[in-house]
C-alpha cells in the first residue's frame, strides 16, 4: 500500500528543519514528532511538495499522557496513495497549539471535539468553540485528571 | 279488483315505513363527544420524524414494509412538529441535545403524546451514570409510554403505540393503582 519510507521523509525534513524533526516509534506504528513551532511550515511542505502531496487529513486526535497531551495527525495523500503519521507535543501547562484548519479546512470539527473533551487550545481555529458537550459545561471531560461525579453521587 | 290492488300498496309502504325506521336506529349511535374525541385522536396518531440513535433504525423498519405500522393507522410520520400529536424519543438522549429535542416538544400542538423507545431513552441505558447522557427523557419531558429493550423490536413499538392508543381511550386505566 504505502510506497514511502518514512526515514527518508524523516532525513529530508531534518536536511530542512534539524532536530525538531524525531523519529518515534516502529514498524507501521513508525511517527514523525515534530516541535510545535515549526509544525505549520512543516505541514505545508508535505501537503505541496510534490513528493508528498498530503492532501487529506483523515485523522485529527489527541492522547492525554498526564505529563504531555500529543496531537496526532494521519495524513493521506489521495494521488500518491501513502500514508503517514505526524506527532505533536504540548505541555500540560501550556496547552496551545496552532491550528491546521488554514491548511487542511476539514480539521475545523475535530479540533473543536479535541478542544471540547481535552481542553487544547488551537490558534487560529475560526470558530473555536464546544461541539459535543452543552456550551454551559466547564471541564474537559476526557482529561485523565477529569474527577466525575456520577448520578449516584460516586466519585470515580 | 281495483279495491284489493289499492290495499296491497297501503301494506307495502307500510312496511317501507317500517324497514325505514328500523334501518335508522341500527345507524345512529348516541355517545358523548370526549368518547369520539378519544376515538378519533387513539386511532389516528401523527409521530414526528425524529430519531436519536439506533432506535430510530428500528422505528424506521416498523414503518417500512415488513412490519409496516400503517396497519394501525400510524404511518404518517410528519417533518415538522406542528403537524405532529406523538413524539418518538427513540435513542441516547445527550445534555446536548436537551435543548432541542424539548423545543420541538413545546412546538407540538395539544393534544400531544410522548413515547420513550429503549433502555437509553426510559433511564440512560448504558450510559446512565455519564457525563453527557440525560437519564432518562422524563427529566426533561413527561412520558406516556416506556418501552423497553436495547433496541426493542419493531413488534415492541407497535406493542407501545397499542399501548398508547389504550392509554388514550381510556386514561384511567393508567391512573390505576395496583
Amino acid at each position: 500500500m504505502s510506497n514511502l519510507d518514512i526515514n527518508e521523509v524523516l532525513l529530508a525534513l531534518q536536511a530542512a528543519y534539524g532536530e525538531a524533526i524525531q523519529l518515534i516509534g516502529e514498524g507501521s506504528q513508525a511517527a514523525l514528532l515534530i516541535a510545535p513551532d515549526q509544525m505549520l511550515d512543516v505541514f505545508g511542505v508535505l501537503k505541496t511538495n510534490e513528493f508528498y502531496q498530503f492532501n487529506m487529513l483523515r485523522n485529527l486526535t489527541a492522547v492525554d499522557y498526564l505529563e504531555y497531551m500529543e496531537i496526532v495527525y494521519h495524513l493521506y495523500s489521495l494521488p500518491l496513495r501513502h500514508s503517514i503519521t505526524i506527532k505533536v507535543r504540548c505541555t500540560m501547562e501550556e496547552l496551545t497549539i496552532p491550528s491546521v484548519t488554514k491548511i487542511w479546512p476539514s480539521a475545523n470539527f475535530q479540533e473543536r471535539e479535541i478542544y471540547d473533551l481535552l481542553g487544547v487550545n488551537f490558534t487560529g481555529h475560526p470558530d473555536l468553540r464546544r461541539i459535543l458537550m452543552p456550551e454551559e459545561f466547564t471541564e474537559h471531560p476526557l482529561r485523565k485528571t477529569y474527577n466525575f461525579v456520577g448520578n449516584t453521587g460516586e466519585k470515580r | 279488483m281495483e279495491e284489493g290492488s289499492i290495499r296491497m300498496e297501503i301494506n307495502i309502504l307500510q312496511t317501507q315505513e317500517e324497514q325505514e325506521n328500523e334501518l335508522l336506529q341500527k345507524n345512529i349511535i348516541l355517545t358523548s363527544f370526549d368518547t369520539v374525541l378519544k376515538w378519533a385522536r387513539s386511532n389516528s396518531l401523527w409521530p414526528l420524524s425524529s430519531g436519536l440513535a439506533c432506535c430510530a433504525i428500528e422505528m424506521m423498519s416498523a414503518a417500512a414494509a415488513r412490519f409496516d405500522l400503517s396497519r394501525f393507522g400510524y404511518e404518517v410520520f410528519r417533518a415538522s412538529p406542528r403537524q405532529a400529536d406523538l413524539l418518538i424519543v427513540a435513542g441516547t438522549l445527550t445534555w446536548a441535545m436537551a435543548g432541542p429535542l424539548k423545543r420541538l416538544y413545546e412546538q407540538m400542538p395539544e393534544p400531544k403524546y410522548v413515547i420513550a423507545m429503549g433502555s437509553c431513552a426510559n433511564s440512560g441505558g448504558p450510559f446512565a451514570d455519564s457525563y453527557s447522557v440525560v437519564p432518562g427523557v422524563d427529566k426533561i419531558i413527561p412520558v406516556d409510554v416506556y418501552i423497553p429493550g436495547c433496541p426493542p423490536r419493531p413488534e415492541a413499538l407497535i406493542h407501545g403505540m397499542l399501548e398508547l392508543k389504550r392509554k388514550i381511550k381510556h386514561p384511567e386505566a393508567a391512573r390505576r393503582k395496583i
